[in-house]
């Protein structure tokens, strides 16, 4: 009958645009994971793999805040999550200055050194999480106002809270956008990336440019792990689950540019969860790599690379 | 003592052989010198990178892969003996009805044997030709092997019917009828375990000495001239990325007799970057430092995750910031410092 068919449509079109919703939130925490990444590794050809730990500490810091506006300003528990986005960033943000200026640094000259010495340092944060909040999973209290979705229509339900983290992640993207390409500060640290004994030449600090783009990108880190609470319960090894998931981002995409990371972090999300939904999940994770295995053999410097480098 | 390099390196051999053949077997018990055994499966592992990462610079945070295959063949080959005529117990609790086709080569120790040592031949090869030749290395290298263990472990927890899933492969006990759990069986594998052993660091050091370990050294060092000279580096690279894959898989097969199971963990990033680790702690130039910091980085393992579990992680954290800042070298290099071997 046809009436039947077009309401099959209809559910099978409200699945189709859910699934592509569910692909959005993991495309959120993948952008803002490998956004940090990339402008690190582009900038400092370092790879961090603490950057996950970094990750959880931000998610910890947003738990650590929920507790606190719980237990001694319940009132004011329908605003926590900007103060706790706010400090994930900052916490993470000063971290990742530190972490530049006492440690990395002495390493830029040996990359494959610094993966090993940052791995180190990701399984000490991990123990560290283990020992201070314990094996277990925690999660944060959803906030009245982002409970319960918005139905544009009968079969669609766009959870509010997903909403909120895309749009977020929206605003935080345009917000590195500026930065790097709108302020003098941008500037400069384009300019590093691009030729840094010319940069230095021209009178720009280096070490400066290095210590706050790595903080950077751990504050991006920071804010990736607030927003998984959202999503998900955190637990000591959360942030290894999503470290190698972002390299591939940035390894497909390319460290070339902002958007390249951005369009292939949407690719990669929007692949794992319809694999996921076609096949099982251990399948989709191989299909994905098989995949990007394949565009680096054709374009060894990422998906978007818009010139080639040796 | 003032010794040349050579001099040096041949009591490091002498002192590796002396120290396998007649110091441990004799100062220890049964239960130590098994454990021994688990640690030296590791150390072909890191023979293998010290190969390829010493001395070609190819950093592979996947060996991981080429033991666990290694561990997993053999490991099939025993649980197919242990519970012939019938299927092997996981795939009867998963109602798995049939015995996968690609178990069926494992039922013959021979092709076990031959498929240890060949099968890593052709895929580390075609693998890594195909990525070194589109000039894809140093950091992008790491993350793409790195990705590719654990997306195996993935596939092999998924699989739980064919690969025994999350619990691995375990419960077998004898080997062509020899029993393998008992002391003598451990004891008959102990020797030759460290006959391969001694076997594989002699071949990895004659390599180095010859003309291809001084190009290897090249290659690491400034690979675009060595490929303007006329060599194909990318050849090269994959040529001694398989020699470590092979080293890796025989490993894997030593460490599934040793130890009586083999688990997903094994083929895993965690288990590929430690090994890297315990290379980097003997020595990343030096294969006797290899075997060394294996049984060194293994026996602390089994102490503290047994008296101190917390405090592991910690070490093990440590050690890699440690190593990196201030031993680049590893143990062999405070060695030679303190024999003052001439370098």
């Amino acid at each position: 009958m046809p009436t039947t068919s077009i309401k099959e449509a209809i559910v099978t079109f409200g699945i189709l645009v859910m699934q592509l919703f569910n692909g959005l939130s993991l495309f959120t925490i993948l952008l803002l994971m490998a956004l940090g990444l990339a402008i690190v590794f582009g900038l400092m050809g370092v790879i961090n793999m603490a950057h996950g730990e970094i990750m959880a500490m931000g998610a910890y810091t947003t738990y650590l805040t929920a507790s606190f506006f719980e237990r001694h300003l319940p009132g004011l528990m329908d605003v926590y999550l900007f103060v706790a986005i706010l400090l994930a960033f900052c916490v993470t943000f000063a971290f990742g200055y530190l972490l530049e200026r006492g440690f990395i640094r002495w390493f830029y000259h040996r990359p494959l050194d610094t993966l090993l010495a940052t791995w180190g340092l990701s399984l000490i944060l991990q123990q560290t999480y283990r020992s201070v909040f314990g094996a277990q999973e925690v999660s944060v209290p959803l906030t009245a106002w982002l409970s319960g979705a918005w139905e544009p229509t009968e079969s669609i339900q766009l959870p509010l809270n997903r909403i909120f983290i895309v749009a977020l992640t929206i605003l935080v993207t345009l917000g590195v956008w500026y930065i790097l390409h709108k302020t003098r500060w941008g500037l400069r640290a384009r300019a590093v990336t691009q030729n840094r004994a010319m940069s230095s030449a021209v009178g720009i600090d280096t070490n400066r440019v290095d210590a706050l783009i790595f903080a950077l990108g751990s504050g991006l880190a920071g804010i990736a792990g607030s927003v998984f609470t959202m999503v998900g319960s955190t637990n000591p090894g959360t942030g290894q689950l999503y470290i190698v998931d972002s390299f591939i981002v940035v390894v497909f995409g390319g460290v070339a540019s902002l958007l390249g990371t951005a369009a292939s972090s949407f690719l990669i999300a929007q692949m794992q969860t319809t694999l996921e939904y076609l096949m099982s999940g251990s399948m989709a994770k191989v299909a994905i790599l098989l995949l990007v295995i394949t565009v680096l053999y054709f374009r060894p410097n990422g998906l978007f690379a818009s010139k080639v480098r040796t | 003592m003032n010794l040349s390099a050579k001099q040096g390196e041949k009591f490091a051999h002498a002192g590796l052989a002396l120290l396998l053949l007649g110091l441990l077997p004799l100062a220890l018990g049964p239960y130590w010198l098994n454990l021994v055994g688990k640690y030296l499966a590791f150390s072909f592992v890191a023979v293998g990178i010290v190969l390829a990462w010493g001395y070609c610079g190819i950093l592979s945070l996947g060996q991981g892969v080429f033991f666990g295959f290694g561990g997993y063949a053999m490991a099939m080959f025993l649980k197919l003996e242990a519970s012939a005529p019938e299927l092997p117990d996981f795939m009867v609790w998963s109602s798995v009805e049939q015995l996968p086709f690609w178990w069926e080569p494992y039922s013959s120790f021979g092709v076990t044997l031959a498929s240890i040592f060949l099968v890593p031949i052709p895929v580390a090869f075609i693998f890594a030709y195909a990525i070194f030749r589109k000039r894809v290395s140093g950091v992008y290298f790491a993350i793409v092997t790195i990705a590719l263990s654990m997306t195996l472990v993935v596939l092999n927890i998924g699989q739980q019917g064919e690969t025994g899933g999350a619990n691995g492969i375990t419960d077998f006990s004898t080997l062509l009828g020899f029993d393998i759990i008992d002391d003598a069986g451990k004891k008959a594998i102990y020797w030759v375990e460290v006959a391969l052993l001694l076997t594989a660091t002699t071949l990895a050091a004659l390599l180095l000495h010859s003309r291809f370990g001084k190009l290897l050294i090249a290659v690491r060092d400034r690979e675009d001239r060595v490929r303007f000279s006329g060599f194909d580096t990318a050849m090269i690279k994959a040529f001694i990325f398989t020699v470590s894959a092979v080293l890796s898989s025989v490993g894997g097969a030593m460490f599934a007799l040793q130890a009586g199971l083999v688990t997903p963990s094994l083929i895993g990033a965690v288990t590929s970057v430690e090994l890297v680790i315990y290379a980097a702690v003997g020595g990343r130039l030096s294969v006797v430092g290899a075997v060394v910091g294996a049984l060194l980085v293994g026996f602390t393992k089994s102490y503290l995750s047994e008296h101190y579990p917390e405090t592991w992680l910690f070490f093990l954290g440590g050690m890699f910031i440690f190593v990196v800042w201030v031993l680049p070298n590893g143990l062999a290099d405070l060695f030679r410092k303190i024999l003052r071997v001439k370098t």
